[in-house]
């Protein structure tokens, strides 16, 4: 027997390079995702409702409403974000693919990082391509409303990578939902202080660089550390 | 030659845990005690009225450590959990679970005493401070970590999963602070200053030393009675539960 190949080595034809996982990973979800439009459009949806429903609440004063653009659409962001966590596993889990990703040969939490790029791709970039539209409903100045754009462009993605985190904990328990909102929202705080507050930094004549900076630092980290976390808990959640 | 072996993990056990909890439990109750008649008599009796906040500020005596009880407790929490994580031991997770109740009482009375000495002080219940938002966000993330246990059945999932969320949140906890601390600056500057440290009466800070060490042996009393009846409740199928209830 000492001739004959380990049968757990990956066969050179078949196997993919880390890359290669990562767009088959994304291409599936995207994919997916394509198929069940409802599932997408609905937290579209739910961010334009979301944001159109403050001026019926607040009254329609521009003044005011400029003032407020950012930080309602950022919290409409976050609650969109909320509302597509669930997903984004549970079906996944639910029809017993996560666990043949556990199984497979290719690291778990690289796959991981194809979910959640995924994820962004199908939830977070709609939201910050339909933003423009909503920030001129609130009177936005075209510098100002820049640079929401660019603060959301870094931050959905923070937003995913967070949430990974509370989905994966949160995979088949009971009162899942609720219960991911419950761990989600308090750490994405500062992704909304940082996202929100370069508007107003850039408003008030200090300049949003550092904020967006910020953001994008705690992109990085969270790029780092998140996949890592989501990635135990998902170990824990197929025990 | 076996004797002289030390069994560094000989209480890490339920079994050998549960009757020296047992015991240790009074002590620190008496301790408790102790500190919170000498450190209310502090407070109360021998501290000097405030010259700018006359008799309210004596509430700091009971807020302040609540404060800080709060915040360590998370620390340690996480701690425990993050070794139970790691060393995969059971008792370590028991811990982090049964501080967790503790910690949110703290944060939640923190912000409670914070918002009766606001009233009189700065004439409002809440202000949009960074330590009082940071405050009601540490209590979110204890409530959010209690509740993924909640909801968990089978309880070494719901341990390992409070722990990674534990984790984060700890990670978390100072880019929390920060953030709320550069918002906060931003949006209304400096308007209320609290740290009044240098000005502070030597008999003050003792009291709210002595209101702090109440707190810890409270905290610890109290945590060692809830992991025990959490030892018993998840080792009840075992031998030792049936002779230790009996």
């Amino acid at each position: 027997m000492n001739g004959v190949a380990p049968v757990y080595a990956p066969s050179p034809r078949g196997a993919l390079g880390a890359l290669g996982v990562l767009a088959t990973v994304i291409r599936r979800d995207l994919l997916l995702a394509l198929r069940r439009k409802s599932e997408v459009l609905t937290s579209l949806f739910f961010f334009v409702i979301v944001v159109s429903l403050f001026p019926l609440g607040i009254g329609p004063e521009m003044a005011l409403l400029r003032t407020i653009a950012p930080g309602v659409l950022w919290v409409a962001a976050l609650l969109a974000a909320m509302l597509s966590l669930n997903r984004l596993f549970a079906s996944d889990y639910a029809d017993g693919t996560l666990e043949q990703m556990v199984l497979s040969p290719a690291p778990l939490g690289l796959l991981v990082i194809g979910k959640i790029m995924a994820h962004w791709l199908v939830s977070g970039l709609p939201l910050v391509l339909i933003a423009p539209v909503l920030g001129l409903q609130y009177d936005l100045a075209p510098r100002p409303l820049a640079v929401l754009i660019l603060s959301l462009l870094i931050g959905t993605p923070l937003l995913s990578l967070i949430g990974a985190i509370g989905a994966s904990l949160t995979l088949g328990v009971r009162g899942g939902g609720v219960l991911l909102s419950l761990l989600t929202l308090p750490l994405y705080i500062p992704a909304l202080i940082f996202g929100a507050g370069a508007v107003e930094a850039d408003i008030s004549g200090l300049g949003a660089a550092g904020h967006l900076s910020l953001l994008a630092g705690l992109l990085a980290l969270a790029g780092f550390f998140a996949p890592w976390a989501t990635t135990a808990g998902l170990r824990i959640a197929l025990e | 030659m076996d004797n002289k072996i030390i069994h560094w993990f000989k209480f890490g056990s339920p079994q050998t845990f549960y009757p020296l909890a047992g015991k240790m439990v009074p002590w620190f109750w008496a301790l408790a005690a102790i500190f919170l008649v000498v450190g209310l008599w502090l407070g109360f009796f021998v501290a000097p009225t405030d010259a700018v906040q006359g008799e309210a500020y004596r509430i700091i005596f009971i807020h302040v450590p609540a404060s800080w009880m709060s915040m360590f407790l998370y620390v340690v929490m996480a701690c425990w959990a993050g070794i139970g994580l790691a060393l995969n031991t059971r008792l370590s997770s028991m811990m982090a679970s049964a501080i967790a109740p503790t910690g949110a009482m703290f944060a939640f009375l923190s912000l409670w005493t914070g918002a009766l000495w606001g009233k009189p002080m700065w004439g409002t219940w809440w202000v949009w401070d960074a330590r009082l938002t940071s405050e009601l966000i540490l209590l979110f993330l204890y409530l959010g970590f209690m509740a993924l246990q909640a909801a968990i059945d089978e309880p070494r999932r719901a341990d390992k999963a409070g722990a990674i969320l534990a984790l984060v949140g700890v990670v978390n906890v100072p880019v929390i602070y920060f953030s709320v601390k550069w918002w906060n600056t931003l949006h209304q500057g400096a308007s209320i200053s609290m740290s009044k440290g240098s000005t502070m009466a030597v008999t003050m800070l003792w009291g709210m030393l002595v209101m702090a060490l109440c707190f810890w042996m409270y905290s610890i009393a109290v945590a060692l009675m809830r992991v025990r009846a959490i030892m018993l409740e998840r080792e009840r199928h075992t031998d030792w539960v049936k002779y230790a209830v009996e």
